[in-house]
């Protein structure tokens, strides 16, 4: 990442991974709005990045003129050991229609409310659980110590992984979201032992059978026949890489927001019964998610001359933010009573997860400042963001008020 | 929001959701649990016949101006 050169024209020549672009992107994507609303790069093999909410809507929903084969941007595109379109490697968030709906109704399932609401007494103690581990302390890092730490575990529960595995976890989801400078050669050599660890789940799953997710996949008929194994290998991929640095992104980014805003956090602990609201609120300002596409075919597309194999850089945060869809769309209202936000994505690649993610931001949330009423950043210069496209801080230490 | 209004009959108020247009975000069941609830899927499903009183319609707007999926529909309310 260091060799390459920093971004002068975000416009011509963007680059999520860009240092200014990780640390505060929000003024870049106003820039773009209002001079440039479809930017463009030579960078990862041509990329196109639509900044305003109508651009990312228009492709989100276009199926037609784009996959989502791939969906993180990187060097290379898909190779020969990806599975053709339109299953893809990860099914189904790299899958196209027609196959896309029928591997996703397997799976929505298991993500529907009625069962995802079950979780919340589990998530409840986990959170409690890890905000005793800090004792007394008076400077806690709120994103490492506490925000990291909740999604792998509910994840891993749900896939039935074992316990002692978690901390694996987070470095896998790094190295396919975040790696994405290096070639495509060294990505599969990565990949290996991360495969190696999946399949032997699956195998231990196949001789113990029990009531979870893997088992679950590994025994669901798909027109009457069991899913492939790299069907099954790829979901269980797809949750564990879109179920962990997301929401933890999100839970961050909220308890960042709330350690410099005391009036917020003031009216959270007052009045309890703004939550609901005012995670939506944080889902809109604070999204963590951008997603890729790619380009079908060549093709003049939002006035821009698109090629076969561009990527699309789908930046749900940006169009969160775009004044033409949110009325004073840079301002965090708490109470905002219209909120269209897109942050779990829109049409039918919606975050199947989102009813979970939204749980665990609410009930992080709740316990966080059931425990530390007052609490302020401890070092606001100490704070740093993830790369790449999934958002959020990852140090993040704070100091608890009296 | 001139769009998301349908002609209704008999005078009445009602909210429907187009199951075409809806994708589980899941907006309308935690906002409005009154009206709203869903089904194995997780799409959102509307209770009953849909039928709004003044107590409920404002609780339907509000559903309808947060379905990021603009899916929600109001129909006959002038």
């Amino acid at each position: 990442m260091s060799e390459k050169p920093p971004v002068v024209d975000f416009a011509t020549d963007f680059d999520h991974t860009d240092p200014a672009w990780v640390k505060d992107p929000y003024p870049i994507w106003e820039d773009l709005r209002q001079r440039c609303p479809v930017a463009h790069t030579d960078r990862f093999g041509g990329a196109w990045f639509p900044a305003t909410h109508a651009g990312v809507s228009t492709i989100a929903k276009d199926t037609e003129h784009f996959t989502s084969r791939a969906v993180i941007m990187e060097e290379g595109r898909p190779g020969e050991e990806a599975l053709p379109a339109p299953i893809g490697v990860a099914p189904p968030i790299t899958s196209d229609p027609p196959f896309h709906q029928m591997a996703r109704k397997l799976i929505l399932p298991a993500f529907a409310p009625g069962v995802i609401n079950k979780l919340e007494p589990q998530i409840r103690q986990l959170c409690r659980d890890l905000l005793q581990r800090f004792g007394g302390d008076e400077e806690v890092n709120a994103s490492w110590d506490y925000a990291r730490l909740i999604p792998p575990n509910v994840i891993r529960e749900m896939l039935g992984f074992p316990e002692e595995d978690t901390d694996r976890f987070i470095d896998i989801v790094h190295m396919i979201t975040e790696a994405v400078d290096e070639s495509e050669e060294k990505r599969l050599e990565d990949f290996a032992p991360i495969e190696e660890y999946f399949i032997a789940q699956m195998e231990d799953h196949q001789e113990h059978p029990r009531d979870d997710l893997t088992s679950y996949l590994l025994n669901v008929e798909l027109d009457g026949n069991k899913l492939a194994p790299e069907h099954v290998f790829g979901t269980m991929v797809l949750i564990l890489v879109a179920g962990i640095d997301t929401t933890w992104g999100a839970i961050g980014a909220s308890l960042w927001h709330l350690a410099h805003h005391p009036e917020d956090l003031e009216r959270l602990v007052n009045e309890p019964d703004l939550m609901p609201v005012a995670v939506e609120e944080f889902l809109r300002f604070y999204a963590p998610v951008t997603m890729a596409r790619l380009v079908k075919e060549d093709m003049e597309y939002l006035g821009c001359p698109m090629k076969e194999y561009d990527w699309i850089l789908l930046g749900f945060p940006a169009a969160n933010r775009d004044p033409v869809a949110f009325k004073d769309a840079d301002q965090f209202i708490i109470d905002r009573a219209e909120n269209r936000h897109v942050a779990f994505g829109l049409g039918i690649h919606r975050c199947i997860g989102s009813n979970l993610a939204r749980l665990e931001l609410r009930v992080a949330i709740e316990e966080f400042i059931a425990h530390y009423p007052r609490f302020e950043l401890a070092d606001p210069t100490a704070v740093t963001w993830a790369p790449g496209q999934i958002r959020g801080p990852r140090q993040l230490p704070i100091r608890i008020l009296e | 929001m001139s769009g998301e209004k349908r002609r209704a009959t008999g005078g009445t108020v009602r909210v429907v959701i187009d199951g075409e247009l809806c994708q589980g975000q899941g907006r309308c069941f935690s906002m409005a649990p009154r009206l709203f609830g869903f089904d194995e899927l997780g799409n959102g499903v509307v209770l009953g016949d849909g039928t709004l009183d003044a107590e409920t319609l404002p609780l339907a707007r509000l559903a309808q101006a947060n379905c990021p999926e603009h899916a929600i529909f109001i129909e006959g309310d002038e």
